[in-house]
């Protein structure tokens, strides 16, 4: 599963909808093995794309779970028309983390009722027991 | 100001072939096409746009046509052929235009063939009131002007041999089938599939006929092995893919989907699998998703299931059960029961789904398989914010299934409803097994 992804899931149990705990899940980073898929190739445009939809702050708190504390806590703003050497080496970043950064093993809880979700070759698995379903 | 243009079609699936010319259309803002002239029972599609660049952005993706031609003229025989090209108010402009370019000529026919009866060398010759000047170039040339014979079948099957008619002009823009989508999607060289696989051809027509935008996000909710994710790739989407049988989605060793898009050279448009029950969605409520394109489960090659107990009473306290000191809904490799579901009430929820998720007119694209008896009404699924766009239909000899196409019209739109009602009174799996008697 991308990292990209994480920004996308939530948690599957309908009664965590009415909290604002759900999202994003909780990673357990010493659960987690990454793997950077090198043959992704960069993408500027369609990266730019994809920043316009992601959850800033869900992406730090993700990237926080599986160590990584370095980015800033607002979203980067790029003018697509112009873009500077200083905002592709941004981008080239984002595109790393986003992207190419596969978490092939890994365990996920939600924070609202800790329902835990693993990862197993590289597919998340957001099924739920009977009891939550 | 428009010029004609001539569009060349192929004769199939012609129950989904205007549904992708006007998808395509409205897609690309191509606004001057008299969709009223458009004839079934011909391949052939006389249109006014504004310019090439339209011409070329409306037909680039197109699998049901074979390419546009700019409209130099037409007759039922060659000498009636050049008088209406000399006759086209045009022709002193385009012959001005294209004087000085390379070109080639070439040669395409629908219905028949002159089975080597045309003498093509002596036709070319017949055109020199064109006066080209420019150097005849049999690769990449400036220009391709083409010759169209229109042949009348002998019968369905056996191709005739007089031409009815003759089109010329000048090519634009050849269709995303005749730039080969079919041989590179075609099923028997994908190195994931199964099954449920859906073939290349009505798949990409579908992310047509669902709009599919490049750039955009396109879910499939029931991927199995991912043939619509491919298709919405392929016109340049961020597809995401989810279902409940994560053995379909996970495929076999090299065999998986993510080794489908390596082969495309479209990795990069892939996001990802999940396992998950698309009852229990797991996107969060704010991702935009803008198209929806799926061929939900039947009951044939595949249940339909969701999460929870068949037997609740059976899985009373089963939370409980621990194992190794913890619960054993919570270990690794637990996998949970599933109870059967129905078609009617999974399509509600598809539709309530697409209502909620989609941007105002975005598309939902689905697959419905429906028996052919003439005593049981099909009655499609109906949403009160979703506009039913297209119902296109393709026979097999005792059932057929449909492509269903709404677009997203918001809550002003009140349409009709039937959500909650037994719409399907015979199951189809039923019906399908008993060989539909």
């Amino acid at each position: 599963m991308k990292f990209l992804t994480s920004n996308f899931l939530k948690c599957s149990v309908r009664e965590c909808d009415r909290s604002n705990e759900n999202f994003p899940l909780k990673y357990n980073g010493e659960k987690c093995q990454l793997e950077q898929d090198e043959s992704l190739e960069f993408n500027p445009e369609f990266l730019l794309r994809i920043i316009d939809r992601v959850d800033w702050s869900a992406v730090v708190s993700v990237a926080i779970d599986l160590g990584n504390s370095s980015l800033p806590s607002s979203k980067p703003e790029f003018t697509s028309e112009d873009l500077s050497d200083e905002d592709m080496i941004i981008l080239k970043d984002l595109h790393t983390l986003l992207i190419k950064t596969n978490i092939v093993e890994g365990e996920m809880s939600c924070r609202n009722c800790g329902h835990i979700y693993y990862i197993k070759n590289s597919i998340p698995n957001l099924l739920l027991p009977p009891h939550l379903a | 100001m428009v010029k004609k243009y001539l569009l060349f079609m192929v004769q199939t699936h012609l129950n989904f072939r205007l549904a992708e010319l006007e998808s395509l259309a409205d897609l690309f803002g191509v606004k001057t096409v008299d969709f009223s002239k458009y004839d079934e029972g011909s391949p052939f599609f006389i249109v006014e746009l504004e310019n090439d660049a339209q011409a070329r952005a409306w037909i680039s993706r197109s699998i049901l046509t074979r390419g546009i031609y700019e409209y130099w003229g037409q007759g039922t025989t060659y000498e009636e052929l050049h008088r209406e090209i000399q006759a086209n108010p045009l022709f002193k402009q385009f012959k001005a235009e294209y004087r000085n370019s390379t070109f080639k000529f070439e040669f395409d026919s629908f219905g028949g063939s002159s089975s080597g009866k045309l003498d093509r060398v002596a036709c070319i010759e017949s055109f020199k009131y064109l006066e080209f000047q420019g150097k005849i170039r049999m690769k990449n040339p400036d220009q391709v002007f083409t010759v169209i014979e229109e042949y009348e079948p002998l019968s369905d099957n056996v191709a005739g041999e007089k031409a009815l008619r003759m089109f010329f002009g000048r090519e634009v823009q050849k269709s995303d089938r005749l730039c080969g989508a079919l041989e590179k999607y075609d099923l028997k060289k994908r190195p994931y599939k199964g099954t449920t696989s859906f073939e290349a051809e009505l798949s990409l027509v579908s992310a047509n006929i669902a709009q599919v935008k490049p750039g955009t996000v396109m879910y499939d909710p029931f991927a199995g092995t991912g043939s619509f994710l491919v298709a919405g790739g392929h016109y340049k989407a961020l597809v995401i893919g989810s279902d409940i049988d994560g053995r379909m989605i996970r495929g076999k060793g090299s065999q998986t989907i993510k080794a489908n898009f390596k082969r495309y050279g479209e990795s990069l448009q892939f996001l990802d699998v999940v396992t998950m029950d698309f009852t229990h969605n797991a996107l969060r409520s704010d991702f935009l998703i803008d198209t929806i394109l799926c061929d939900p489960p039947y009951g044939i090659r595949e249940s339909i299931k969701v999460l929870g107990a068949r037997d609740p009473e059976r899985f009373v306290g089963k939370e409980d059960v621990e194992i190794d000191g913890k619960k054993a809904y919570l270990h690794r490799d637990y996998i949970p029961t599933k109870k059967p579901y129905s078609l009617d009430a999974l399509l509600d929820d598809l539709l309530q789904f697409a209502s909620q998720r989609l941007p105002l007119n975005g598309r939902l694209a689905f697959w419905m398989p429906v028996a052919n008896d003439e005593n049981i009404e099909t009655v499609i699924p109906l949403h009160a914010n979703l506009e039913l766009k297209y119902n296109c239909v393709q026979e097999f000899n005792k059932w057929s299934r449909r492509l269903l196409v709404y677009v997203n019209r918001g809550d002003g739109f009140q349409g009709p409803t039937n959500a909650g009602l037994e719409r399907s009174k015979a199951n189809f799996r039923d019906r399908y097994f008993s060989g539909f008697n």
